[in-house]
C-alpha cells in the first residue's frame, strides 16, 4: 500500500491506530478457523463510529478490500483478510448506550464484549439469553454478523430473535438506519434481518438495537445417562412432544463423555453413550413439576441414571460438565476442529450414526456434543494439520459429514457460519439460483466488492 | 548464534507446543495488556501466532516479532484460562531465549545481568552504594507510602514513585543465621530474594520475627545470588543458569525442612522453573533442583498450612480494614489465595474487604514496568482504582513486586493507603 493511502487512513483514525508493522499485520492474519493465513496490507482501530464510517469510505473509494474483524473468534474464517486488503478492528467501539428498563431494549457499539453486555443487562434485572460459548470475547457486532446462538437456542432463539434493528455504513460510508425501538415496526424493507448473519459482506455496523427480555425465577438442571443414543434422542422427541421447551438441552457422546472424565474427573459414566444435561426454567412451581415430568419421561425411555442438581452447586456441576467438553476434547491432539452440521431434531440418531460410521471409515477421532433441543451438534475432529496424509483424510471427512447433513435435511452450519470454510458447499445446500441472487444483491450494495469479499457466496 | 537457519531450527523445535494453541482467542479475555490495547500481537494467541509465523517463515522479522513477545507481564492468566492447556508462559520463556540467542542481549541488560546479578557481591556493593547516595538523585515524594520519585527525570526512572532503596538492606542487617529447631521441632531455610533484601527488608525482618516466635530454625546462608527470574524472562539463560548455580551452591545440602520465600515471584521460579529448565543439566545437578524445589513454600502458606498458625491471644477490636491483591505467581501460578487473607486475620486489629477484581494483574510483570511503563501504569491504574474503592485502609499482598508496583501507582495518586507484606501484619502483633 503506498504511504500516502496510509497517511489517509492515520488522518482518520490517528496514527496510534494504524498497524502496519509485519508483526502487528500478521497477527490479524488469521481467526479461530484452522485456515491457511493471509496478511492484510494494513490494519487500523478507529475510536469512533464517525471514524469507522470514515474507513469504510476510503477503503471503497480505492477499491481495497475491506475485513471488519471484532474479536476474530469466529470459527470459519470469516475475518482472514485478503491480500493487500485492510482489516478494522471494531473493539475500540466499545460502548453501551442505552439500557432501557421500561421499553425493554438496549442499543450497543458494535465492539461490546457478549458478556459484558449480558453482565450489563443482568445488573439492571433484565436479560439477554444468546450465549455463544465464546462469550467472554467474542463482540456484539460479531455475533450478529454471524448470528450467533448458543445453549438457550431451544427456548430463547439466537441472535437474529433479539436484533430490533441495525444501523451500518454503507460503502460510501452513509448511515443506512433499519429497525427501531419498538416491538412492531413496519417502515421500510427489513434492512436488519438482512445484516443479521451477512458477516462482513454488506455493510458494516455501527450500532445495533436489541430487545431483552424478564430473566426466569428459577431453574433446576438434571443430568440423564443412555446407554444408546437412540433412546435419548426419543427423550428429547418426547420432551417437547409433552409441551416442555427446556432453556437447554445438551448432547454428549460416549468419546466426550470419556474425554471429559479423563480431563476433569468428574464422576461422569464412562460407559453411557450418550448424556442429556437439561435445564428447565420459569416459575418456581412450573420449574418443579416440568422438572418432574422430564425425569419421568427420561426414565420410561431407558435412562439409566438421572441425577437432579439439588442446589446451585450441583448445578454448577451439571454445567462444569459440559463447559468442560471442548477444553478437553482440545487437549487430545495438537489440532481440534470444531464443526457445526445441523440436522432436524428426529434426525440425531442417524446424525449419530453416520458420524461414528466416518470416524471409522476415516480413521480419525471425533467427539460429539452440541444443542440436541435443536438438532445442532458439533462433532470435533481431533488431529494434527501438520500430518499431511491425515488432514486429507480430515477433509475428506469434513466433506461426508456436510453430504450426510444435507441427506438428513439438515444445514451446513447451525452458528458458525459459512465464511470461506463452508462457501463451496453453499450451493449443495440451496440452490445456483439462490448463490446468483445473492451475488447480484451483493454486487448492487458493494459494486466494486470491497466488503469481505469471497466470503458465504463466493464471487 | 545469530544465525537464521539456527533461529529457525530452535523455534522448530518448540512447534509441537505452538501447534497446541486453537486460535480460539479465550485468553482476550483475561489478558491484561490486552484489556489496554485491545491489540491481537498483545495476546497470548497473538504472541504464538507470530512465532509459529517466523518458525514457518511466513515472516522474517525476528527483531518485530521479539518486540511483540516482550510486551507480557508473564502474568500467566492466558495459561490459566486457555481451554486448550497450552503451556504459555514456558513458550513465551523458551522463545525469549532463543530470540535472544539470535538478536544479542541488549547492552543496559546486559550489564545488569551478566555484571551485577551473577555477581551477588558486586551487586551488593553497588547497590549500597546507590541505597546512600539516592538522596541526591531522588526526594521524597509521599511520606505515608516512604516512596520518592526521580529528582532528575531519566529515561528509565520517568516519573516513577519509587521506595527508595533501604538504607540497609536485609543481608546488611542480618548476614547469615543458622539457629537450631526450636519449639515447632522445624527448621526452615530462608530465601529472601533481592527485592525484599534491597527495597524491603522489613519484610524480610518480620518473617524472621514470626519464625523465631513460633520456634523455627532459620537456615540464611549469606552471599544469595537473585532467583535469576529476571534474567530468564529478558531471555538471558546463560546469566539464568549462573544464578542457579549460586544458589544450589548456598542452599544444596543445608540441613532444613522447607525453603521459605515472602517472594511471590522467588517461589514460582525456584519451585517450578529451576527443575523445568534444568534439561542440560547433569543428574546432581537436578537432583538438587528437584530437592530443594519440593521443599520451597510460600511464607504464607508456611504459617497457615505447615505451623498451622492460628489467631489465639486476645479478640482485637477488627477495625483496621485491610484488602488483599492476590500476586498473579501466587494466584495462577501455585494457587494460593486464602492464605495470605488468613495471615493478615492473625493480626487481631483486621477486619478484611475484598477489592473488586483482586486477581487482576497490578501490571507490574517484573521489567515489563520498566520496558514498558505507560502500560504497566494504564493497567496498574485499574488496580488502584479498585484498592481506593474498597475504602481499605490498607492493601497487603505476598509479592514485593507487586508491592512496589502498587506503591507507585497510589503514591502518585496522592492517596494515603499503606501498602504491606501479609507477614508485616502479623509480625506487629508480636513482641
Ligand atoms: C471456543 C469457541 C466457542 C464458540 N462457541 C460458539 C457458540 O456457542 N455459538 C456460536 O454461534 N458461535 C460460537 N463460536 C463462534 C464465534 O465466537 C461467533 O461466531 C462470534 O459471533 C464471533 O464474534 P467475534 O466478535 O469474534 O467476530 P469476528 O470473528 O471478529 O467476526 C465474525 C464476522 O463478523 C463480521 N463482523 C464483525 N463485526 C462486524 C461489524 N461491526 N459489522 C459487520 N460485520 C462485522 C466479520 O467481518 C466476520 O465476518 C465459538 C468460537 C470459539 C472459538
Ligand atoms: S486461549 Fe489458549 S488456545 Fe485459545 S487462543 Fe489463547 S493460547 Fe490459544
Ligand atoms: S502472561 Fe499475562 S500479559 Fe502475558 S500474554 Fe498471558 S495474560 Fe497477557
Amino acid at each position: 500500500m503506498n504511504e500516502a493511502l496510509k497517511k489517509d487512513f492515520a488522518a482518520i483514525v490517528g496514527q496510534e491506530n494504524v498497524m502496519e508493522s509485519e508483526a502487528d499485520r500478521f497477527s490479524y492474519a488469521y481467526d479461530a478457523a484452522v485456515l491457511e493465513p493471509v496478511m492484510p496490507a494494513l490494519v487500523v482501530r478507529p475510536e469512533s463510529r464517525e471514524a469507522l464510517g470514515r474507513v469504510v469510505k476510503l477503503a471503497n473509494e480505492n477499491g481495497l478490500p475491506l475485513c471488519v474483524r471484532g474479536s476474530g473468534t469466529n470459527l470459519s474464517g470469516g475475518t482472514i483478510p485478503r491480500e493487500g486488503g485492510v482489516v478494522v478492528l471494531t473493539n475500540a467501539l466499545n460502548n453501551i448506550l442505552e439500557i432501557n428498563e421500561a421499553d425493554l431494549y438496549a442499543v450497543v457499539e458494535p465492539g461490546v464484549i457478549t458478556a459484558k453486555f449480558a453482565a450489563a443487562v443482568a445488573a439492571r434485572g433484565l436479560f439477554y439469553p444468546p450465549d455463544p460459548g465464546s462469550q467472554a470475547v467474542s463482540t456484539m457486532g460479531g455475533n450478529v454478523a454471524e448470528n450467533a446462538g448458543g445453549l438457550r437456542g431451544l427456548k430463547y432463539g439466537v441472535t437474529k430473535d433479539y436484533v430490533m434493528g441495525v444501523d451500518f455504513f454503507d460503502v460510501d460510508g452513509e448511515i443506512v438506519k433499519s429497525g427501531s425501538r419498538t416491538v412492531k415496526c413496519v417502515s421500510g424493507l427489513n434492512l436488519h434481518g438482512l445484516m443479521v448473519g451477512s458477516e462482513g459482506t454488506l455493510g458494516v455496523f455501527e450500532k445495533i438495537t436489541l430487545k431483552l427480555v424478564p430473566p426466569p425465577r428459577s431453574q433446576k438442571a438434571l443430568m440423564a445417562i443412555f446407554d444408546n443414543v437412540n433412546s435419548a434422542s426419543e427423550a428429547v422427541a418426547a420432551i417437547i412432544a409433552a409441551k416442555i421447551v427446556p432453556a437447554t438441552l445438551e448432547f454428549m457422546d460416549n468419546f466426550t463423555i470419556r474425554t471429559v472424565e479423563d480431563f476433569a474427573h468428574a464422576g461422569l459414566p464412562v460407559d453411557a453413550n450418550a448424556l442429556l444435561l437439561i435445564e428447565v426454567d420459569g416459575h418456581a412451581g412450573q420449574v418443579a413439576e416440568e422438572a418432574e415430568q422430564v425425569e419421568a419421561i427420561c426414565r420410561k425411555l431407558g435412562a439409566r441414571g438421572i441425577h437432579v442438581a439439588k442446589d446451585a452447586a450441583e448445578r454448577n456441576k451439571v454445567w462444569e460438565a459440559r463447559r468442560a467438553a471442548l477444553s478437553a476434547l482440545a487437549r487430545v491432539c495438537p489440532t481440534t476442529v470444531l464443526e457445526d452440521a445441523t440436522v432436524p431434531r428426529s434426525k440425531i440418531p442417524a446424525m449419530m450414526q453416520a458420524l461414528g460410521d466416518i470416524a471409522v471409515k476415516y480413521r480419525l477421532k471425533i467427539g460429539t456434543f452440541g444443542h440436541a433441543g435443536d438438532g445442532n451438534l458439533h462433532p470435533t475432529i481431533l488431529t494434527d494439520r501438520r500430518n499431511k496424509e491425515e488432514w486429507k483424510r480430515v477433509e475428506d471427512a469434513i466433506d461426508e459429514i456436510f453430504d450426510v447433513a444435507l441427506g438428513l435435511g439438515g444445514t451446513l452450519s447451525g452458528e458458525h457460519g459459512i465464511g470461506i470454510a463452508k462457501s463451496k458447499y453453499m450451493e449443495k445446500e440451496t440452490s445456483r439460483a439462490t448463490i446468483l441472487f445473492s451475488r447480484r444483491l451483493k454486487k448492487a450494495l458493494d459494486p466494486k466488492g470491497i466488503l469481505n469479499p469471497g466470503k458465504i457466496i463466493g464471487e | 548464534m545469530s544465525d537464521m537457519r539456527e533461529l529457525l531450527k530452535l523455534l522448530g523445535e518448540l512447534d509441537d507446543q505452538l501447534v497446541t494453541c486453537m486460535r480460539c482467542g479465550t485468553c482476550q479475555s483475561v489478558c491484561p495488556v490486552y484489556g489496554q490495547t485491545g491489540r491481537e500481537a498483545d495476546v497470548a494467541r497473538g504472541k504464538i501466532a507470530l512465532l509459529e509465523g517466523l518458525a514457518y517463515k511466513m515472516i522474517h522479522d525476528p527483531a518485530g516479532v521479539q518486540d511483540k513477545v516482550n510486551r507480557c507481564l508473564l502474568c500467566g492468566a492466558c495459561e490459566a484460562s486457555c481451554p486448550s492447556g497450552v503451556k504459555v508462559l514456558d513458550i513465551f520463556l523458551k522463545a525469549r531465549t532463543i530470540l535472544v540467542g539470535y538478536m544479542g542481549l541488549p547492552p543496559a541488560k546486559k550489564l545488569i545481568f551478566r555484571g551485577m546479578l551473577t555477581h551477588p557481591g558486586l551487586f551488593n556493593s553497588l547497590m549500597e552504594w546507590g541505597a546512600r547516595f539516592q538522596g541526591l538523585f531522588t526526594r521524597p515524594a509521599s511520606e505515608a507510602l516512604g516512596t520518592s520519585c526521580a529528582r532528575f527525570a531519566t529515561g528509565v526512572l520517568g516519573d516513577r514513585h519509587f521506595p527508595a532503596l533501604a538504607k540497609k538492606p536485609l543481608h546488611a542487617i542480618v548476614p547469615s543465621l543458622d539457629t537450631p529447631r526450636g519449639a515447632s521441632g522445624l527448621k526452615v531455610a530462608f530465601f529472601p530474594g533481592c527485592m525484599i533484601d534491597k527495597v524491603y527488608p522489613n519484610v524480610g525482618q518480620a518473617v524472621l520475627k514470626i519464625l523465631a516466635h513460633h520456634g523455627v530454625g532459620v537456615f540464611l546462608p549469606s552471599g544469595q545470588a537473585c532467583c535469576g527470574i529476571p534474567a530468564f524472562s529478558s531471555g538471558d539463560k546463560r546469566s539464568y543458569d549462573r544464578m542457579v548455580d549460586e544458589n544450589i551452591a548456598r542452599f544444596a545440602g543445608g540441613d532444613f525442612d522447607y525453603l521459605i520465600t515472602a517472594c511471590a515471584t522467588c517461589t514460582t521460579t525456584i519451585k517450578k522453573f529451576w527443575p523445568e529448565y534444568a534439561e542440560q543439566s547433569d543428574q546432581k545437578r537436578r537432583d538438587a533442583l528437584d530437592a530443594l524445589a519440593a521443599k520451597t513454600m510460600d511464607v504464607n502458606a508456611f504459617l497457615v498450612d505447615v505451623l498451622k498458625v492460628r489467631q489465639d491471644g486476645e479478640a482485637g477490636p477488627r477495625d483496621l480494614t485491610v484488602t488483599v491483591h492476590d500476586s498473579c505467581h501466587l494466584r495462577m501460578s501455585l494457587g494460593i489465595t486464602a492464605q495470605p487473607r488468613a495471615v493478615a486475620r492473625l493480626n487481631p486489629n483486621v477486619e478484611l474487604v475484598e477489592m473488586k477484581d483482586a486477581g487482576a494483574c497490578c501490571g507490574c510483570g517484573g521489567s515489563f514496568t520498566l520496558l514498558h511503563y505507560d502500560l504497566a501504569e494504564r493497567i496498574g491504574a485499574k488496580k488502584r482504582d479498585n484498592i481506593i474503592a474498597s475504602g481499605a485502609q490498607v492493601v497487603t499482598t505476598g509479592c514485593p513486586a507487586c508491592m512496589l508496583q502498587i506503591t507507585d501507582m497510589l503514591s502518585k495518586a496522592g492517596t494515603r493507603t499503606r501498602v504491606c507484606h501479609p507477614v508485616e501484619l502479623y509480625a506487629e502483633t508480636l513482641d
